[in-house]
């Protein structure tokens, strides 16, 4: 006989460790994002105001503004943000997630993730590349000329490849590069490289310009970060059916929003659980300091939620350096992590841990039980709008989200009259 | 074996608790390890209080009744 909370969780365990995250095309994200329209911008995180926005997540909505053709110049652009006729949401409240700042505007190409065991869809944008990009807050002429490139070229070039070699199965490509070094959340390169390899046939096969394909191509390769933006929503399409599960203590969303770090806990369904976001533990670039750096920001770390990611550290040694700590760290983070899953996956196995599935299905009572907090790996943007990325480290979310969480959750199973 | 003789021979030491005692040591190149180590609910009685809630969770066959 089993209680409520393992019955619960067991299925909650099951849809993660079942689901089929696969890419099965690219749109724009006015015509696909369910309520998506011109005058409305997403952002990472949980819901936040224009006022109590930072730094960067401000840049990239006056970059996002400047890119829609709804202002012309940055000061134009937080003239209109601040005015009251822009609505803002959080991309998790649109089936959509967004690295770093996470702005999605109603032009921007969106890659469509379907989960083939559940039936939900989830949408990501196309990643940027390194250096100076809207998603670290940076909105320069560059940043939108490359957007737009991205708009005109990349997309449809990649869409009619897409169209030309059929559906990806995302679950295999992360299987397969969890165990080639990636942890598929700041390390991509095995990822980005497989899935180069896979699409690349198919791009020739386009009919788009001999120019534009080898444009298309080069830009790809220069950007391990390709094969982010398609994890990302690979782990949102596995758990959002999460979500729905009744008297789960598992969480099935963290996201931050660079003011405020939130979780959402199946049980407790869209109810975000938030705290200040905490200032990342990290490497800096030349030049740059922690005096510098924004708290904690985008949404990417959906995938630590999946388990995958800071989760996975000791499969991809390298990591430690770009966000600090030494290989014997990496194995000590992803063991850590078992304390406060329910089980490991199936699929997603790491070499280094004798093949152990990486640590799946978080349980807030277990959080608060053994103190420990989910590891993050990430990114760190700079500050102040315009300026981008200034290092990368490792951050964990603030525990009051698991203590407001857990109390919510026992309040819900009292009020059900589940407890004695 | 008797106490005295546990200090005539080399040490190896594994420490709960205060960590300032491990560091002493090792500082003294004694072989020492912390455990990692938390309280319950890092003692908070408010969470141990909602944890001990959750173990009176009824059984899946008692809500079907």
């Amino acid at each position: 006989m089993t209680d409520i909370i393992a019955e619960a969780n067991q299925k909650a365990l099951e849809i993660i460790q079942n689901a089929q995250p696969t890419l099965v095309g690219l749109g724009i994200a006015g015509d696909t994002l369910p309520g998506m329209r011109k005058d409305l911008i997403l952002h990472a995180g949980p819901p936040v105001t224009w006022e109590k926005m930072s730094g960067p997540l401000r840049g990239a909505v006056m970059g996002g503004l400047i890119y829609e053709g709804l202002a012309q110049t940055p000061e134009e652009a937080a003239e209109l943000a601040a005015s009251g006729k822009i609505c803002f949401d959080p991309c998790h409240h649109h089936d959509a997630v967004g690295p770093m700042a996470g702005v999605v505007t109603a032009s921007m190409p969106v890659w469509i993730i379907e989960n083939k065991a559940y039936f939900n869809r989830a949408y990501c944008t196309m990643n940027e590349g390194l250096g100076k990009v809207l998603r670290m807050g940076a909105f320069g002429e560059s940043v939108i000329q490359h957007l737009r490139w991205m708009e005109q070229t990349l997309y449809p070039v990649l869409k009619e490849a897409l169209e030309i070699h059929g559906e990806i199965d995302l679950r295999n490509l992360i299987a397969q590069a969890l165990q080639m070094g990636d942890e598929v959340h700041n390390r991509n390169k095995a990822t980005t490289s497989l899935f180069i390899r896979e699409m690349a046939p198919s791009i020739i096969k386009t009919g788009a310009s001999q120019e534009d394909k080898v444009a298309v191509l080069e830009f790809l390769n220069s950007n391990d970060h390709t094969a982010l933006n398609l994890s990302m929503p690979a782990a949102k399409a596995t758990l959002d059916p999460v979500g729905k599960v009744k008297h789960a203590s598992v969480v099935y969303t963290m996201a931050r929003n660079g003011t405020e770090f939130g979780i959402r806990v199946a049980a407790t369904g869209d109810r975000w659980f938030t705290a200040p976001a905490e200032i990342i533990d990290g490497l800096y670039f030349p030049g740059f300091t922690m005096e510098d750096a924004n708290p904690d920001i985008g949404d990417s770390c959906i995938t630590e939620t999946m388990g995958i990611g800071g989760f996975a550290m000791a499969t991809a040694p390298a990591i430690v350096q770009f966000v600090g700590g030494t290989p014997q760290d990496a194995i000590n983070y992803t063991k850590s992590m078992y304390e406060i899953t329910l089980a490991e996956h199936p699929i997603y196995k790491m070499p280094s841990m004798n093949f152990r599935g990486t640590p799946t299905g978080i349980d807030i009572r277990s959080v608060i039980e053994t103190q420990i907090r989910p590891v993050i790996n990430t990114g760190i943007a700079h500050k102040d709008p315009g300026i981008g990325q200034v290092g990368a480290g490792v951050v964990r979310p603030p525990m009051a989200c698991f203590e407001q969480a857990l109390e919510a959750y026992v309040e819900l199973l009292e009020a059900d009259g589940l407890l004695e | 074996m008797a106490l005295n003789d546990l200090f005539t021979q080399e040490l190896k030491v594994i420490n709960m608790g205060l960590e300032s005692f491990h560091d002493e040591l090792k500082s003294q190149h004694v072989q020492t390890v912390q455990v990692a180590w938390k309280p319950r609910a890092g003692g908070s009685q408010k969470m141990l209080s909602l944890l001990n809630k959750l173990k009176k969770v009824s059984s899946s066959k008692e809500k079907a009744g």
